[in-house]
């Protein structure tokens, strides 16, 4: 049991922080911008592609993985340039540009799948500098810097005058224009931040299991909503280090639901429902507690 | 302002709970240990009559070299449902359950578990990959060099086009495909390097990248081809049905691959191997690694095509019929 334990918790822990950078991009947009942006699907994946075609290619994996995160960037600037620039909605813009990363991602990665078992990445580099031996160790040691660094840029970022900016054009965008605030390039540095964030996280996730492949993105958006969901109704969080922070617990807790439930022998076709139920727990617990209360209730919202 | 708190702290915990209670209620309770001696953990994609298939033969021809579900085997089943990083958390617990020996089916299984058992003696061994030295887990077919080894799909394209080219011979072959697949890109390329001696003078390429854009892919070969072949592809092997309607409402002749994902869906022939006895070449691998062999010096495995599937009723659909002589050779027709 204690061995189960021992390691389940770190791989959740792991996983909850690679696959944090996902929530937290999806938390930036939905949430921080209320901009519905679905190209993840396609930004996820095209990080593991570029980290992994330059990769093989000899490219220093740090350098690499940093590249991922400027085609993410770009996938994100794509997809808000249409929404601001065309005046394409945001669900479809986004849906645009994650479609049109599937043949981008076939063309980046020459086929469908690329392989990494034998070559250098920033785990193998970190696990020889620091003398690591356990695999678990090492990916966490890596994990945890990225996502300190993330989080520490992030933090500052969303407090400096440009990133207070970016959340008041989520909260009212009408007002923020009217304080002579340019809400297109608002919306443009957030969604790209955003898919920036993505992309990153697919480049770490293709080295931790040494291979990329066009499919890997699929789900993504749904696992970044779940989580964000989870991290706020458990953690009720108050201010950006803490929501941030949030995000990444609901990760956590999201990942840690879905290997238990795998540990436990469930069956594939209810995997999904998983899933399902896990947010609907989330989404239900803070309306029944505040029920419970007997606290004023407002009308269900239909978005 | 107290009390708030601890409403809290009982919501998130009750919460928790519920989540846990979930889980359990909806997975049935796991079973006691009996007196085993090795761990197998087995690791699918997704769920799909090819890659089950495998599955079965794989524990079905350990049974046959002694071991035994139940008895000195132990079997952990897994599968991904379809989502890739699931894949790797399948793996990993393979590795937290120090399991004598990993059996992946497919691709990115294959992957994920050759990259978790890094570092520990682990040895993998896979059913339903094409190319495992294009993929990276081996180093050649040969001598496998790390801890992977399996049994290849490969299916032979040459006879299985020329199983269809002897039925009806086509100077133009239409081509339906997902180029997002690695084995198909491989089976068309095998294709276009033997076109000459089949007497095709020329390959038209049709891609589809979901199953919703097959019907269209089908529809622009329409007028530009002779007949069409499909090789063995995931993506058109679940809308065949729109491929075989256009084919029989223009008289073209559809020719398959792999019996059970495509050829009885509709084709006219199909030559290919059964995944059952794929599963049972990797089986014959494990064995000899569980004997104490080790895996980075055992051959990849191919595995032989046993089935040559031939439909009269389909050919007549599309307006041909097969030669009696052709017709001699089925291991398998249809039954309409």
């Amino acid at each position: 049991m204690l061995d189960v334990v021992g390691h389940l918790l770190p791989f959740s822990l792991y996983e909850g922080l690679v696959f944090g950078f996902v929530a937290i991009g999806v938390y930036l947009t939905f949430r921080v911008l209320g901009f519905p942006d679905l190209t993840v699907d396609g930004s996820f994946a095209l990080g593991g592609a570029v980290a992994a075609v330059l990769i093989v290619k000899d490219v220093n994996p740090f350098l690499a993985t940093l590249a991922a995160l400027g085609a993410g960037l770009c996938a994100g600037l794509a997809t808000s340039l249409l929404n601001t620039k065309l005046r394409i909605p945001a669900l479809l813009a986004g849906i645009l540009v994650m479609v049109a990363l599937y043949s981008i991602n076939l063309r980046i990665m020459g086929g469908a799948n690329v392989g990494l078992l034998r070559e250098v990445t920033i785990f193998t580099l970190t696990s020889q500098f620091l003398g690591l031996e356990t695999r678990i160790a090492y990916q966490l040691v890596v994990a945890g810097v990225l996502a300190i660094v993330v989080f520490f840029i992030l933090n500052w970022f969303l407090r400096t005058e440009i990133g207070l900016a970016v959340r008041a054009t989520g909260d009212n965008e009408q007002m923020v224009r009217g304080f002579g605030v340019n809400t297109d390039m608002t919306t443009i540095l957030g969604v790209s931040i955003s898919n920036g964030l993505v992309a990153l996280g697919g480049a770490v996730v293709a080295q931790g299991q040494k291979f990329a492949d066009v499919g890997m993105g699929i789900g993504m958006i749904v696992m970044g909503l779940a989580a964000v969901i989870i991290g706020e109704a458990l953690f009720r969080p108050k201010g950006v280090a803490r929501l941030l922070l949030a995000v990444l617990g609901g990760t956590f807790i999201y990942r840690l639901v879905i290997s238990v439930a795998l540990r436990l022998g469930m069956a594939p076709g209810d995997l999904k429902l998983i899933t399902a139920v896990l947010v609907i727990i989330a989404l239900a617990v803070p309306y029944l507690q505040k029920k419970v209360q007997r606290e004023w209730l407002p009308p269900a919202t239909r978005w | 302002m107290k009390n708030k708190r601890i409403l809290k702290l009982v919501g998130s915990a009750c919460m928790v709970v519920v989540l846990t209670l979930t889980l359990v209620f909806i997975s049935g309770c796991a079973d006691g240990d009996g007196e085993v001696v090795y761990k197998i953990g087995v690791t699918q994609i997704a769920t799909h009559p090819a890659l089950d298939a495998a599955r079965e033969g794989f524990i079905d021809q350990m049974a046959d070299e002694g071991y035994v579900d139940g008895e000195n085997v132990e079997y952990i089943l897994r599968n991904a449902a379809g989502d890739l990083s699931v894949a790797a958390t399948i793996a990993d617990y393979f590795v937290s359950e120090n399991v004598d020996l990993i059996f992946s089916i497919a691709t990115d299984c294959t992957q994920a578990a050759a990259a978790a058992v890094e570092g520990t003696d682990i040895p993998v061994v896979f059913a339903a990959v094409t190319d495992p030295v294009e993929i990276g887990v081996a180093d050649s077919w040969e001598i496998p060099g790390g801890q992977v080894t399996g049994a290849s799909d490969w299916a032979d394209v040459e006879a299985q086009v020329k199983l269809g080219m002897d039925i009806y011979p086509a100077e133009r072959l239409g081509v339906i495909y997902n180029a997002g697949e690695v084995n198909s890109v491989v089976q068309v390329d095998e294709l276009k390097a033997v076109k000459e001696s089949l007497g095709i003078t020329e390959i038209v390429e049709a891609t589809a990248a979901t199953t919703a854009d097959v019907y269209t892919a089908a529809q622009s070969l329409v007028g530009q081809v002779d007949a069409i072949w499909v090789p063995s592809d995931n993506t058109v092997a679940v809308a065949i049905d729109s491929v075989v309607a256009v084919c029989e409402d223009n008289d073209i002749p559809l020719f398959g691959s792999d019996v059970s994902s495509i050829g009885r869906g509709g084709c006219i022939s199909a030559y290919g191997l059964d995944y059952y006895v794929n599963g049972q070449t990797a089986a014959e691998l494990a064995a000899r690694i569980l004997e104490g062999e080790d895996p980075g010096s055992i051959a990849i495995a191919m595995t032989p095509m046993t089935i040559i599937y031939l439909c009269e009723a389909a050919a007549e659909r599309m307006g041909i019929t097969i030669p009696p002589e052709v017709l001699a050779t089925a291991t398998e027709v249809c039954e309409e």
